[in-house]
């Protein structure tokens, strides 16, 4: 590749470059910035899309910039009662789902956290060994449905509660605290959940606000536990939503059948695909530097 | 959400295998199981409620897999009526729709493999010979953004680009072809999954390789900067090395969801007319289960697929431990 023609000249790490390397560098400022329009490029079509006038988007006329400007889709969306209820749905499930997560990722990664314990081996196991082999759809399913979770929120909130990956950032991250402070604790004769409490949890802030992000996003983006358990409409995500709506436009008939109403569902997706990705754009640039952290921590192998 | 139990969850017995070689510790680590939670029954009690998540919703589903091997009617017991031995394995080894979808489910995996364990690497070699530190920072910032993205966002956005009047066709357009239903077309369904795969994933990929690399110390490139070594030589006998670990160990997590491919994605994105190459073994399950309600069937071919995804895991651990020293454990 593009590695191979800085391969002639013998160059220093430096400030000064062989030639060679100096149109290395040149390439790859090039390839680099390629990525990124690469990137970016489809948000800003559908951008585009969304605002454009349906005879432009059909006549394949609309790239970065709206033709024919029209928000008239954008208002026939957010008038649909269903897409905000959907939408409400999704910060419920995405609160209460986070929440629940939280507390049993924390409680098991302090358990986890503490060398001495006996069986700690065997309790780590039990969660490492589920990264590898899962029971499968079908049993999970008739699981749910026995329960009698079909239809309620704990469908979509319980089975997934803890995720593996994120419980080993986290005992990684307790490992790491000093014993002292929570051997004087314990002196001061605080009993292990004052330890926790009072002592772990404000050290640990800064874990917890990555884990609550890891989780958020995740179930923010979760669609398909929705679309397993749940057959009513107004219990749906927005991504669910979505995905009815796009749905539509997949199967072959309707492809060949009604040129129109699928043209017409384009400028449609591209508005609901706008209005879903639109509160993680805006809190992205905020909060990635906390998920570079999270993964890096992560790296530390538990 | 506090647990009231105190009782301590349900100790295994105290088989002395689970634990650490017993030989050189001291006495004092060697406690009975009674002592243990005498003293630390707090710390257990806080184990209870997580494990109870593990045990109902990991572990019973696994047994629940049982119904593979018996005749399960819905609304009746979860682990199925009566048993039927491999009746159902027997069916799906003679039934030619399962091979089609399992050589579907080898190529897509093979080809995520090809892809989108290596890109990363890559991509993550070029942002660490950049200099100019917010260009590096910005280039980074705008390749993770995709991943924080639902798959349906992302199957929905492929279908806006792949529309007769999408990105795709504009540039057909322009190299003066016809159009394409590009989604319809079985023969494009592994490139359109494969680039979306990359689209999504190869920024934050390079997460873990850039964090491997700061680690990597300078007096090595100064050692091999004296040896005549240039720039391409220095990547590759201190670069690549410093970041071997880190390769193996997400080479064999890959490998683990090797079998696994982007179920959610496929579901969304193929159709009828793409089933020859798009429809993999857990689709196809998903179908049997679902539409068929054919759930012991489906179960079986799933924990054929699970099976199999842990066979791999184990064999690419053990191959490398052997091999690079690199493991998972």
């Amino acid at each position: 590749m593009i590695l191979g023609r800085k391969a002639d000249a013998p160059t220093t790490r430096g400030p000064v470059d062989s030639r060679g390397y100096r149109v290395f560098r040149v390439v790859n400022a090039v390839v680099l910035t390629g990525v990124v329009i690469v990137t970016l490029y489809p948000f800003l079509t559908i951008v585009a899309r969304s605002l454009s006038d349906e005879a432009y988007i059909i006549a394949g006329k609309v790239t970065l910039v709206p033709r024919g400007f029209d928000v008239t889709a954008y208002k026939l969306v957010m008038s649909d009662a269903m897409f905000w209820t959907n939408y409400r749905n999704t910060v419920v499930y995405t609160v209460v789902a986070t929440i629940i997560s939280i507390v049993l990722t924390t409680c098991y990664a302090y358990v986890l956290s503490k060398p001495q314990l006996k069986g700690r081996g065997l309790l780590v196991g039990i969660a490492l060994f589920t990264m590898f082999f899962s029971g499968g759809l079908i049993p999970n399913y008739v699981l749910v449905t026995s329960l009698g979770m079909k239809n309620t929120i704990w469908a979509v909130v319980i089975p997934n509660a803890i995720s593996v990956f994120n419980l080993l950032v986290m005992k990684a991250f307790f490992e790491s605290l000093p014993t002292e402070l929570e051997e004087a604790a314990a002196v001061d004769g605080l009993n292990t959940y004052g330890i926790l409490l009072r002592i772990v949890l404000p050290l640990s802030k800064a874990i917890i606000a990555t884990m609550v992000l890891f989780y958020a996003v995740s179930f923010w983006n979760s669609w398909f536990s929705a679309f397993l358990y749940f057959d009513r409409q107004d219990l749906l995500p927005v991504t669910v939503y979505l995905r009815n709506l796009i749905a539509g436009a997949t199967s072959a008939e309707s492809a060949a059948a009604d040129a129109d109403k699928v043209q017409a569902a384009a400028t449609f997706q591209a508005v609901t695909i706008v209005l879903t990705t639109l509160p993680i754009l805006a809190v992205y640039p905020f909060v990635q530097r906390y998920f570079v952290r999270g993964v890096m921590l992560g790296a530390v192998k538990g | 959400m506090t647990s009231e139990t105190l009782r301590p969850p349900p100790a295994p017995p105290p088989a002395p295998a689970a634990t650490v070689a017993p030989a050189p510790r001291s006495r004092r680590h060697r406690r009975t199981w009674r002592q243990a939670l005498r003293r630390d029954w707090q710390l257990y009690s806080l184990a209870v409620l997580p494990l109870l998540f593990f045990l109902i919703f990991r572990y019973l589903p696994m047994i629940g897999n049982v119904i593979a091997f018996r005749r399960f009617k819905p609304g009746g017991s979860i682990f199925g009526e009566y048993w039927v031995g491999l009746r159902y394995f027997r069916m799906f080894f003679t039934d030619p729709t399962f091979w089609e979808v399992f050589t579907n489910t080898l190529v897509l995996g093979a080809l995520t493999l090809l892809f989108c364990f290596p890109l990363p690497i890559v991509l993550a070699l070029l942002l660490n010979e950049v200099r100019a530190r917010r260009f590096k920072r910005f280039v980074q910032s705008v390749s993770y953004l995709p991943h924080f993205l639902s798959i349906v966002i992302v199957a929905a956005m492929v279908m806006q680009l792949t529309s007769v009047d999408g990105t795709a066709n504009q540039l057909v357009r322009l190299v003066g072809g016809d159009p394409v239903a590009f989604l319809q077309q079985p023969e494009w369904f592994r490139t359109i999954y494969v680039s979306s795969e990359v689209w999504q994933t190869v920024g934050w990929g390079t997460i873990l390789y850039l964090a491997a690399l700061t680690t990597i110390d300078e007096d090595l490139y100064e050692a091999a900067r004296i040896d005549g070594a240039n720039r391409l030589r220095q990547t590759w006998h201190v670069t690549l090395p410093g970041i071997r670990p880190t390769m193996v160990t997400l080479l064999i997590l890959n490998i683990g969801s090797f079998m696994a491919v982007g179920f959610e994605k496929i579901l969304l994105l193929y159709n009828p007319l793409t089933y020859p190459t798009a429809d993999v073994i857990s689709t196809y399950l998903f179908r049997m289960g679902f539409q068929s309600s054919n759930f012991s069937y489906a179960a079986a071919i799933g924990l054929f697929e699970a099976v199999i995804g842990l066979i791999l895991v184990l064999s690419a651990n053990l191959i490398s431990r052997r091999t690079v020293g690199t493991s998972l454990w």
